[in-house]
């Protein structure tokens, strides 16, 4: 039986660049000392996805998820990503 | 001279762009449907603002897509006269016509009033009617229109003289003040290298009428008209 083709899940972890101003971030960040909570240093914010693919075989479904989120998910002004895929 | 406004699905200043060209500006125009792969013939596009795609995944991300836009860019890169206002800004920049990156208003809000912008390069063709150091009164109403770009991409756009617009005060000056949404350097409106492509997040199209409260947008489409009949006769 040919494993590659059973339905698998990818993980995509999308953030803003280092140095990329991020308002959402910074707003956050000022609610939660408001709300009191001490020794708040930086907060993110980013975007997470979860894709369930059957691969072709064809391709390294490694390859087919990072050309997607080069292609779509990303823009690679702003934002890096990095990926997990699971059976 | 033939202008052509694309229709995207969440598009809602396309009817604005169509009637400031038709009825204030007097020349033809048309709308192209995001499905279409012709521009009808069309001199010049335009990539009207609103909402496309509801600015699912990143504004503009998904529109740049759309079958239309594969046309869009290669009219672009043979020289064809290409704006893009506010969504259709965004749009732009993410089918990589123009460089750089919208992120949210440093304020987080959707912000929606009348703002003044000052032409840098007067040089271009969406430009040349304008005057130096005079103040355009034009409506900004977006929520990611704060510009953003690499020190290397920006060093670029200065060396290339890409920033067309910037915002400014009812004086003409460059202040932080005058900064509604956080922009690098103020920065409003940039086009490409070759010239023929504008982004631009104020909407010269909500200010193409007195009754709307300004008519300086019209500055923008006299240059653009002006540009290409006077290209036109140049060629004939």
């Amino acid at each position: 039986m040919n494993t590659e083709n059973k339905t698998k899940t990818a993980m995509v972890y999308v953030k803003l660049k280092d140095g990329v101003l991020d308002p959402q971030g910074v707003t956050i960040k000022s609610a939660l000392e408001n709300m009191g909570y001490d020794g708040i240093g930086d907060v993110r914010s980013g975007k997470t996805f979860r894709i369930t693919f059957s691969p072709d075989g064809k391709r390294k479904p490694e390859e087919v998820i990072d050309e997607i989120c080069r292609k779509l998910l990303t823009n690679p002004v702003i934002e890096n990503y990095r990926f997990e895929i699971s059976q | 001279m033939k202008f052509g406004v694309i229709v995207f699905p969440g598009s809602n200043c396309d009817y604005d762009a169509y009637m400031a060209v038709k009825t204030v500006m007097q020349r033809e125009v048309e709308f192209l449907w995001h499905r279409d792969t012709s521009l009808h013939d069309c001199d010049c596009v335009i990539l009207p603002g609103g909402f496309s795609y509801g600015d699912y995944l990143r504004t503009g991300a998904i529109a740049r897509f759309s079958p239309i836009m594969q046309r869009v860019v290669r009219f672009a890169q043979d020289g064809g006269l290409v704006i893009g206002i506010c969504n259709g800004f965004q749009i732009l920049l993410e089918a990589g016509l123009l460089p750089g990156a919208m992120l949210k208003n440093t304020s987080l809000r959707f912000i929606c009033r009348f703002v003044h912008i000052r032409a840098e390069n007067l040089d271009t063709p969406f430009s040349n009617r304008c005057k130096k150091g005079q103040a355009l009164k034009i409506p900004i109403a977006h929520s990611d229109g704060n510009y953003f770009i690499p020190e290397d991409g920006l060093k670029k756009l200065k060396d290339n003289d890409q920033i067309v617009f910037r915002y400014c005060d009812v004086r003409g000056d460059v202040t932080p003040e005058a900064n509604p949404n956080g922009s690098l350097e103020n920065i409003a409106g940039i086009c490409n290298q070759g010239r023929n492509v504008l982004g631009m997040m104020p909407h010269p199209e909500r200010a193409s009428e007195s009754i709307l409260g300004s008519q300086d947008g019209t500055y923008v489409f006299d240059s653009i008209i002006d540009f290409f009949e006077k290209s036109k006769q140049t060629v004939a």
